[in-house]
C-alpha cells in the first residue's frame, strides 16, 4: 500500500489547503496523472501522481484548510513502498524543500510596545507581511500616478512571491510591468526612469539577483544627486526578499545589509512585521532618495496586527523598542527581530529581562535609540543574519562604544550568520544562521551568566 | 534584419543632397559649434596639462561632427545621455562653457559645484542627463530616459551615446532587448572612434558592424559618415522621426576618430602617427564643413570672425575656471539626500 502525501509546493511552504481531488476511490491512476489542487496563499497549484494504481481510500476530504506538508492525503492499493507526492514546480524557481526551517517567531505578549506612530484607539486587523507589502504599493500607486512596479513576474504571474497580486489588474500594463531575466537592464531602465521623473519601485525576485545590478543601484542612483551638485532625483525603491532563505544554498541565501548600508545616498530599510512592511514601504516610495528595501521571504506569509488608518506611514530613520526591558539590549532587523523577541521571552523565565531594538532602518540608522537602550541596560548583544565582519552589528557596536562607552557593563557581543558561505545540508544550515539559542547564549554571556 | 540591412548603407552617398537644404546660417551655425568643441577641448588639454584639471579627462577632439548633427535633430524635452567624453556633447547641448570648464577644475561655479568632474556633469535644463563613467552604464540609463517619455507620451526622444568599447558591454543587448520589446522612443549613438582606450576594435570584436548589433532583436541601424556634419544630421533626423514616431529604437553607428590619446595620460602608441595625421589630413570635420563654406561663398573674414569669437568664449571660460573659488567645506555634506 502507497501514502500519497500532501506536498512541499515552495520552499518555504508548511501546509497548505487541499482546493479539489480529481480521482475519487476506485480510480485507477498512472505517474503523471494530475490528481488534485493545492492552495497556499501564494499560489494554487496541481498535484501530479507518482505512483500509478487503483486508488483504495482519499484521507483528506476536498477543502480541507491547514494541511501539514507530507500529511498522508490519498492511499493506493498494494505498491511496495510509500514514497512522498511530488512537489509540482515551485512557483519561485527555487528547489523543493523536505524540511521545514524553524518558523519566525510570533510577537511576543509580554510588553509589546504600541507604535508611537499609531493613534490611540485605532483598531487593529491581522494581515500577512506579504499583503501589507501589496497594499502600500497599491495605495501609492492610487495616490500618484508616477510610481509603478517593474520587475520578473510581478505582472501577469503576480508576483514570485505573491506580492504583487491583484496590481496588474488594477493598474494595467502600463503601470505593473513584467521584465525579462536582465536584472543590470531593467535596474538601470528603471534608475534612468527615475532621472526623468518617474518614481519607480523594482523588484528583485531576490537581492541575491540585484548582485548584476548593484553598478546602478551603486554608482548610477545613490551617487548621482552628488555628482550633479544637486540636480539630478532618483525618487525609486528597489525592493525584495533578502536574508536567509531555507535549504537554497549559498547563491540564493544571504543577508546584504550591511553591503547596501554602507553607502552613502542610499537609505536602507529593513522591515520585521506588516506594519513594518507597509508603514515603511509607503514611506520609501514617496521619499525622493533611492531606498534599499529589505524584506524576507520566510516572513511574507506571517500574520501580524496593523492599524486600520486611511494612510499609515512610518519614519525612515527611527527604530522602535520591540520590547521594553531593564537588563541586556538586543538590537535587530528584519526577521531576526522575531527571533531575538523569542529568546527574550525564554530569558524572562530565567529573570533577565531583555529591551528588543527593531532597527527597522539600517541607514541612517538610529543611534541615539540604540544609545539611549544601552544606557539603560547597559549591555548589548546586535543579532543579524549576515556575516559577522564589517556587518550591522559591528557598525551597532562601534556606535554604542563610541557614544556609551562608559555605560557599558560587558564587551558588546554579536549574533551573526557562521563565516561560511550558506551550506545547503539541512543540519549544517541550522548550524550556520542565528537561533534563538545562539541569542539566548550571547545575553547570558554578557550577564555573565 | 531585412530592413537593417537595407538601410545600413544609404546615407554614406555624400552629404550634397543635405547641404542642399543647408542655408548659409546653418553652416555657419554647426562650424561655429565645431570650433567652439575644439578649442574648449584644446584648452582644457592644456589646463590639464598645468595641473588645474585632476584625474581623468577624455578629449573629444575629431569627434566634434556627431555631436553637432546629433544635435540638429533634437527637440525641445528630448534627452542626451553619454560616457565620459562629454565635454563635446555638453557643448553641443548649449551649456555654458564656463561652467563645464570650471567642474574641469573641480571649481563651485562648475555645473555640478565641482562635485563631479569631467566625467559626470549633468544639466536638465538642457536635457543633459550625463557624463557617467561606467562603460556602457548610460545605454541601460538612456533606455530609462526613453521609458520615461513612453511612460508620459510626451514625443519625445533619448539620444543614447556610448562607444565601440561600450558596444560590447552586456547591459547594451539588455537594453536592446527591452528597448524594441516595448517600443521606447531612443536612439543608439555608438561613437565608433575605433580604439577602445587602446584596444582597436577588431581586436575586441567578433564583428565590427556595429550597426548591426540590434540586428537580432530587429532593431534598424545604419552606418553613418560620423566625420561629415550634413551626414549626421540626416542621419540623426531618420533615426528620431522613428523613434519618435512609436518605431522603437534605432541604431547610427557614428565612423568617427579621436585625434588625442583615450584620456590625458595616453601616449596612444597603440597606433601610428600616420594613421592618425592621415584622418587629419583627409577626414577632418571642421575642415570639410570649412570647404562647404568656402564653395557658398562664405569669405575669409566672416569665418575668422567666428574663430575670435569663440576663440573669446573660451578664453572666458579658462578665466572663470581659474578664478572660480574652490567648492566651500560645507559642501561636502550636502547633496547627499534629498529632504523627504
Amino acid at each position: 500500500m502507497t501514502d500519497i502525501l500532501m506536498p512541499a509546493l515552495s520552499p518555504t511552504m508548511e501546509e497548505g489547503t487541499l482546493a479539489k481531488w480529481l480521482i475519487k476511490a476506485g480510480d485507477e491512476i498512472t505517474a503523471g496523472q494530475v490528481i488534485a489542487e493545492i492552495e497556499t496563499d501564494k499560489a494554487t497549484m496541481e498535484v501530479e501522481a507518482v505512483d500509478e494504481g487503483k486508488v483504495e481510500a482519499i484521507l483528506v476530504e476536498a477543502g480541507t484548510e491547514g494541511v501539514k506538508v507530507n500529511t498522508p492525503i490519498a492511499r493506493l492499493e498494494g505498491g511496495a513502498t510509500a514514497s512522498p507526492a511530488p512537489a509540482a514546480a515551485a512557483p519561485a524557481a527555487e528547489a523543493p524543500k523536505a524540511e521545514a526551517a524553524p518558523a519566525a517567531a510570533p510577537v511576543a505578549p509580554k510588553a509589546e510596545v504600541r507604535d508611537p506612530e499609531i493613534p490611540e484607539g485605532t483598531p487593529m486587523v491581522k494581515i500577512t507581511v506579504r499583503d501589507a507589502l501589496r497594499d502600500a504599493m497599491a495605495e501609492e500607486m492610487r495616490r500618484d500616478e508616477l510610481v509603478f512596479l517593474m520587475g520578473e513576474e510581478v505582472a501577469q504571474y503576480q508576483g514570485a512571491y505573491k506580492v504583487s497580486r491583484d496590481l496588474l489588474q488594477e493598474f494595467g500594463e502600463r503601470r505593473v510591468i513584467d521584465t525579462p531575466i536582465t536584472e543590470y537592464g531593467f535596474t538601470g531602465l528603471g534608475v534612468g526612469a527615475a532621472m526623468a521623473g518617474l518614481k519607480p519601485i523594482i523588484e528583485f525576485m531576490t537581492f541575491n539577483f540585484a548582485m548584476q545590478a548593484i553598478d546602478h543601484i551603486i554608482n548610477s542612483s545613490a551617487k548621482t544627486l552628488y555628482m550633479s551638485g544637486g540636480q539630478i532625483k532618483s525618487s525609486i525603491v528597489f525592493r525584495g526578499p533578502n536574508g536567509a532563505a531555507a535549504r537554497v544554498a549559498a547563491q540564493h541565501s544571504q543577508d546584504y545589509s550591511a553591503w547596501y548600508a554602507n553607502v552613502p545616498g542610499l537609505k536602507v530599510i529593513a522591515p520585521y512585521d506588516a506594519a513594518d512592511a507597509k508603514g515603511l514601504l509607503k514611506a520609501a516610495i514617496r521619499d525622493p532618495n533611492p531606498i534599499v528595501f529589505l524584506e524576507h521571504e520566510m516572513m511574507y506569509g506571517n500574520e501580524f496586527e496593523i492599524p486600520q488608518m486611511d494612510d499609515f506611514v512610518l519614519p525612515i530613520g527611527k527604530a522602535k523598542i520591540q520590547r521594553e526591558g531593564k537588563d541586556v539590549t538586543i538590537t535587530a532587523h528584519s526577521r531576526m527581530v522575531g527571533f531575538a523577541l523569542k529568546a527574550a521571552e525564554q530569558l524572562a523565565a530565567e529573570g533577565i529581562d531583555v529591551e528588543v531594538v527593531n532597527l527597522r532602518t539600517l541607514r541612517p540608522l538610529d543611534t541615539e535609540t540604540i544609545v539611549a537602550s544601552v544606557r539603560k541596560t547597559n549591555r548589548l548583544v546586535t543579532v543579524e543574519e549576515g556575516w559577522g565582519p564589517c556587518g550591522v552589528g559591528a557598525e551597532v557596536a562601534a556606535q554604542v562604544v563610541e557614544h556609551a562607552f562608559d555605560d557599558l557593563d560587558a564587551p558588546p557581543l554579536r549574533v551573526h550568520q557562521e563565516d561560511v558561505p550558506m551550506p545547503y545540508a539541512a543540519n549544517l544550515e541550522a548550524l550556520t544562521v542565528p537561533s534563538v539559542e545562539k541569542i539566548v547564549k550571547a545575553v547570558k554571556a554578557v550577564c555573565y551568566r | 534584419m531585412a530592413r537593417a540591412a537595407q538601410t545600413s548603407t544609404k546615407s554614406n552617398e555624400g552629404s550634397s543632397p543635405a547641404l542642399r537644404n543647408t542655408s548659409k546660417d546653418e553652416l555657419l551655425k554647426f562650424y561655429r559649434e565645431m570650433v567652439l568643441i575644439r578649442r574648449f577641448e584644446e584648452r582644457a588639454g592644456q589646463l590639464y596639462g598645468m595641473g588645474l584639471i585632476g584625474g581623468f579627462c577624455h578629449l573629444y577632439i575629431g569627434q566634434e561632427a556627431v555631436a553637432v548633427g546629433m544635435y540638429a535633430a533634437a527637440e525641445k524635452g528630448d534627452q542626451v545621455i553619454t560616457g565620459y567624453r562629454d565635454h563635446g556633447h555638453m557643448l553641443a547641448a548649449g551649456m555654458d562653457p564656463k561652467a563645464v570648464m570650471a567642474e574641469l577644475t573641480g571649481r563651485s561655479g562648475g555645473t555640478s559645484k565641482g562635485k563631479g568632474g569631467s566625467m559626470h556633469m549633468f544639466d536638465i535644463e538642457a536635457g543633459f542627463f550625463g557624463g557617467h563613467g561606467i562603460v556602457g552604464a548610460q545605454v541601460s540609463l538612456g533606455t530609462g530616459l526613453a521609458f520615461a517619455d513612453w511612460y508620459k507620451n510626451n514625443g519625445n526622444v533619448s539620444f543614447t551615446y556610448f562607444g565601440d568599447g561600450a558596444a560590447n558591454q552586456g547591459q547594451v543587448y539588455e537594453s536592446f532587448n527591452m528597448a524594441q520589446l516595448w517600443k521606447l522612443p531612443v536612439v543608439y549613438v555608438i561613437e565608433n572612434n575605433e580604439y577602445a582606450m587602446g584596444t582597436s576594435l577588431a581586436r575586441a570584436s567578433a564583428t565590427v558592424n556595429l550597426s548591426q548589433r540590434g540586428a537580432s532583436f530587429g532593431i534598424p541601424g545604419e552606418t553613418v559618415d560620423g566625420m561629415d556634419v550634413f551626414a549626421v544630421r540626416e542621419a540623426a533626423q531618420r533615426a528620431a522621426e522613428h523613434a519618435r514616431s512609436g518605431k522603437g529604437p534605432y541604431i547610427l553607428e557614428m565612423k568617427t576618430y579621436r585625434y588625442r590619446g583615450h584620456s590625458m595620460s595616453d601616449p596612444a602608441k597603440y597606433r601610428s602617427k600616420e594613421e592618425v595625421d592621415t584622418v587629419k589630413s583627409t577626414r577632418d570635420p571642421i575642415d570639410h564643413i570649412k570647404q562647404m563654406l568656402e564653395q557658398q561663398g562664405v569669405a575669409e573674414d566672416e569665418l575668422k570672425a567666428v574663430d575670435n569669437e569663440v576663440k573669446a568664449i573660451v578664453m572666458e571660460a579658462v578665466e572663470f575656471a581659474q578664478t572660480s573659488p574652490e567648492p566651500d567645506p560645507s559642501e561636502l555634506y550636502t547633496e547627499v539626500y534629498l529632504e523627504a
